[in-house]
C-alpha cells in the first residue's frame, strides 16, 4: 500500500530537527531509514546510485555543502563542494563526466566571498577535469550575512565489470584506507568560531577518482569489493554501515590506522576520537584478500595514497558490528556516533 | 608522538600485569577517581587483564556526571531567554535535564556554543557587547583555574554583559564523603592525575591517613594505570596508609600554586549538592561576593530552580562504586547514547559510556 498523508509520522520522538541529525552518527541514519525510505522506498546503502542506461551504466549522487566556517586551512567550501561529490562518485568506481551546482546564498554575503568559492571550484573541477554544466541560485533572507550552501550532483560512467556496494564485503577480505585520517575534521575546527586552536594542520581535501580508476585497472575491477568516503562521522561510521549492509563485521587493527602526528595530538586535547573525525580526501577500500598487496602498492605509488596502510579484514560474525583492537589486546566496539562528536571538558 | 607512544608500549605491559599478579593475596577494591582512567582501562581492556580478586572500582570523577540536574535546568532556561548565547564545553551539551538537553535548547532557537576555553566565552562577550554571554562552568579543580581566569579577564575589561554559571566541585571531599558512608568498601585509590597537577596532593596525605587507605595520583595512560594499579596493591598489601605519586611527569606535592592562587581569588568554597551523590559540605566551589555580579543565575534569576531526579537511572550508585553499569538493568536497553537516562551514559568520561563503548564483544 502507498504511504499517504494519514500515515504516521515517523520519529515522532523528536519532534524537531537537532544539528545532530545531520552528524553523520545514529540519529541521521534514524531519519533516513525510517523518515526518507519509508516515503520514498529504500535505495542502495551507498553515496551514489548507478543506473543501466543504453549503452553503459552510469553513477549518479549529489551532496550538499553547509561547512562553516566557509574557508579553513587546506581549502573552502567550494572545493569541498566538487571534491566530495568526485569521491562520491569514484566511490561508485565511476569515471565523473560531470558536475552540476546549486548555490543557496545569504543575504549580505559579501560578492567577494562568492567569487573566491566560486574561483576555486572552477579550479578544483580543472585538476579532476570534469565541466559544471548546469546550476541554480537561490537568495534567503539576512541572518548573519556569512550564509553560503552549495549543492552538487555528479555524474559518472561506470566501467563494464565494476561492481562495487557496501553489501559485496565478504569474510576474509581485507580494508584498505589511503593515507593519514582525521586532518579534514581537526583542520575546521581549528579556525571554527569559540574552539580557535593553533595548528598547522591541513584539511585533506583531495579527489580520488583518478586514484581509484589506476586500483580498479591495477587489481582489476572485481576484486574491490567496497569504497567508502569517510567523510562525516569518520571511518568508524563508515565501516559501521559498511558491516550491516553486508552482514559481517569488521575487525581494525588500531595501530595500523594512520593519523598524523598534528592530527593525533589535537584529538588528544580535545578527547576526540580520530577514528570519528571526517576526512575529505580519503577513501576506504575493501578487496578481496589475494588483491590485497597489489591494492596496497598500487595505492602507495599515487601521490593521494603515499600514506596508504592495510588497517583490517572482514569477518563472519558478529554481524553488523566494527570492531577495534589494540595492542594491548583490549577490544573495543566501534559503535555509530549518535551524533556530533564533542570536545570534552578536561 | 613521545607521551603518547611510549606510555602505549604493549611490551611493557606483561611485566606489570605479572608484577600485579604476584602482588595481589587476597579480595581487593580499587577505585579509579577520574572518568578518564575509567574510559582508558576499558578502551585497553587492562580492567579485563588483572586478576580475579582485584576489582576496579570507577569513582565519580566525570564532571558532567556529578553536575546536579537543577544546573542543566538553569543553563537552559537562560538560553531560552532572548539575546542571550549560552556556551560551554562540548559534553555538556548533550547532558540530559529534567525534559531536554542544551542541544534540544539549541534546536528550539536557542544561541548555545560550544568554546574550547571559557577565555573564547569572553571574547565572544567582547565582540558581542549588545548580547548577554553565560558560560556554563562545571568541572573539578582541573577547570576551575581557567573559569576563574575568565571571570578576572571579563572584570579587567569591564564586561558587564560575561557571567559564569558555576558548579565546580572538589574531588577531596567527594572521596572523603564515599569513604564516611562505608557502604562500599574500598580499600584504596588511584586520584586523579590532572586534579592534583592542579593542587597537588597535600589534601590527600590527609585523607590517606584519616581512613587508613593509601592513595596513588595516578596519569591516563595504560601504562601509567598499571604502574598505578602495582603501587596501590602493593601499598594495600603492605598496610601503608600513605600517598604515593606515579604521575611524577606532571603532578608535584604543592601542585600549581599560581593556578591555586587564581582560584582563591575567585571563589570561595560552599555546600554543594552532587548528582547521584547528594549534599557533601565544602565540596564546591562559588564566587566571591565581590564578584557576584558575574553570576549568571543571579543575574537571570534562576538560582531557585530545583529538579527531581529521575528514579529509572541508577547513576548515584554507579558514581559511588556501589554498582557496576552492566549491573543497571536499563544498561543498553532504556538507556543508551542515543537516549540516555542520566549522565554517565552521555559524557566522553562517564563510567556507563565507557561500558557500553568498549563492552566486551
Amino acid at each position: 500500500m502507498p504511504i499517504g498523508l494519514s500515515c504516521p509520522l515517523p520519529l515522532a520522538q523528536y519532534p524537531k530537527i537537532t544539528m545532530a541529525h545531520g552528524g553523520g552518527g545514529r540519529l541521521m541514519h534514524m531519519l533516513i531509514d525510517e523518515l526518507f525510505t519509508t516515503a520514498f522506498g529504500k535505495t542502495e546503502e551507498h553515496d551514489g546510485a548507478t543506473l543501466e542506461v543504453e549503452g553503459g551504466r552510469i553513477a549518479i549522487t549529489t551532496d550538499s555543502f553547509v561547512v562553516k566556517p566557509l574557508f579553513f586551512p587546506g581549502g573552502n567550501i567550494g572545493t569541498l563542494a566538487v571534491n566530495g561529490t568526485v569521491n562520491d562518485l569514484a566511490a561508485c568506481g565511476a569515471v565523473p563526466k560531470a558536475l552540476t551546482a546549486g548555490f543557496i546564498l545569504e543575504e549580505g554575503l559579501p560578492t567577494e566571498t562568492l567569487w573566491r568559492v566560486v574561483l576555486s571550484m572552477a579550479a578544483a573541477a580543472e585538476v579532476v577535469g570534469v565541466p559544471i554544466v548546469t546550476g541554480d541560485t537561490k537568495v534567503i533572507e539576512h541572518r548573519d550575512g556569512n550564509g553560503l550552501f552549495i549543492n552538487t550532483t555528479g555524474l559518472g560512467m561506470v566501467a563494464d565489470g565494476v561492481s562495487i556496494a557496501a553489501g559485496r564485503a565478504r569474510p576474509g577480505d581485507r580494508v584498505l584506507i589511503n593515507g593519514s585520517i582525521a586532518a579534514h575534521g581537526v583542520a575546521v575546527m581549528s579556525v571554527r568560531e569559540g574552539l580557535k586552536f593553533e595548528s598547522d594542520l591541513k584539511s585533506d581535501c583531495a579527489p580520488l577518482a583518478e586514484m581509484v580508476q589506476r586500483l580498479l585497472t591495477a587489481v582489476g575491477p572485481t576484486a574491490v569489493h567496497v569504497l567508502r568516503d569517510p567523510t562525516r562521522g569518520g571511518v568508524a561510521t563508515t565501516l559501521c554501515e559498511i558491516s550491516c549492509a553486508a552482514h559481517c563485521c569488521v575487525v581494525i587493527h588500531e595501530e595500523t590506522v594512520p593519523v598524523a602526528d598534528g592530527a593525533m595530538g589535537a584529538c588528544e586535547i580535545l578527547g576526540l576520537d580520530p577514528l570519528y573525525v571526517a576526512n575529505e580526501g580519503k577513501m576506504l577500500i575493501i578487496v578481496a584478500p589475494d588483491s590485497a598487496d597489489a591494492a596496497l602498492a598500487t595505492l602507495r605509488a599515487h601521490p593521494d595514497g603515499k600514506d596508504a596502510a592495510i588497517i583490517g579484514e572482514v569477518v563472519e560474525s558478529p554481524q553488523g558490528r566494527v570492531i577495534g583492537r589494540n595492542t594491548f589486546g583490549g577490544e573495543r566496539v566501534l559503535d555509530m556516533h549518535s551524533g556530533e562528536q564533542l570536545p570534552r571538558i578536561c | 608522538m613521545r607521551h603518547i607512544s611510549e606510555y602505549r608500549d604493549a611490551s611493557r605491559m606483561g611485566p606489570l600485569l605479572d608484577a600485579i599478579s604476584a602482588s595481589v593475596a587476597r579480595p581487593i577494591n580499587l577505585m579509579e577517581v577520574c572518568g578518564g582512567q575509567t574510559h582508558n582501562l576499558l578502551k585497553y581492556g587492562i580492567d579485563a587483564m588483572l586478576p580475579e580478586q582485584l576489582t576496579m572500582l570507577h569513582g565519580p570523577g566525570c564532571p558532567v556526571c556529578v553536575t546536579p540536574l537543577e544546573l542543566i535546568d538553569q543553563a537552559i532556561a537562560i538560553a531560552k531567554i532572548e539575546d542571550v548565547i549560552v556556551t560551554s564545553f562540548g559534553d555538556m551539551l548533550r547532558v540530559p535535564g529534567s525534559h531536554t538537553d542544551l542541544l534540544g535548547a539549541r534546536s528550539e532557537g536557542a544561541d548555545v556554543r560550544i568554546v574550547y576555553s571559557p577565555l573564547d566565552a569572553v571574547d565572544l562577550a567582547e565582540k558581542h557587547r549588545d548580547r548577554q554571554i553565560v558560560f556554563v562552568g562545571v568541572g573539578f579543580e582541573t577547570t576551575a583555574p581557567i573559569d576563574a581566569l575568565a571571570v578576572l579577564r571579563a572584570r579587567q575589561k569591564d564586561l558587564d554583559n560575561f557571567s559564569l554559571l558555576a558548579a565546580h566541585v572538589l574531588v577531596p571531599p567527594a572521596i572523603d564523603a564515599l569513604l564516611c558512608a562505608g557502604d562500599v568498601n574500598i580499600h584504596g585509590f588511584l586520584a586523579p592525575g590532572h586534579v592534583c597537577a592542579v593542587m597537588g596532593y597535600t589534601e590527600y596525605e590527609a585523607l590517606a591517613e584519616r581512613h587508613g587507605v593509601p592513595i596513588v595520583v595516578t596519569g591516563f595512560e595504560p601504562l601509567d594505570l598499571l604502574v598505578g594499579i602495582h603501587m596501590a596493591v602493593r601499598a594495600i598489601q603492605t598496610g601503608q596508609a600513605t600517598v604515593f605519586n606515579q604521575y611524577r611527569r606532571v603532578v608535584t606535592r604543592e601542585g600549581n600554586v599560581p593556578a591555586q592562587q587564581t582560584m582563591r581569588r575567585v571563589f570561595a568554597l560552599c555546600d554543594r549538592k552532587w548528582r547521584g551523590l547528594g549534599l557533601i559540605p565544602n565540596s564546591g566551589l562559588r564566587l566571591r561576593s565581590e564578584l557576584s555580579r558575574f553570576d549568571a543565575a543571579a543575574r537571570f534569576g534562576v538560582a531557585g530552580l530545583t529538579a527531581r531526579e529521575s528514579t529509572e537511572c541508577r547513576a548515584g550508585e554507579v558514581l559511588r562504586g556501589a554498582l557496576q553499569p552492566p549491573q543497571c538493568v536499563a544498561f543498553a536497553r532504556e538507556c543508551n547514547p542515543d537516549h540516555p537516562l542520566g549522565a554517565p551514559m552521555v559524557s566522553a568520561e562517564g563510567a556507563c559510556a565507557a561500558y557500553y563503548n568498549h563492552r566486551r564483544t
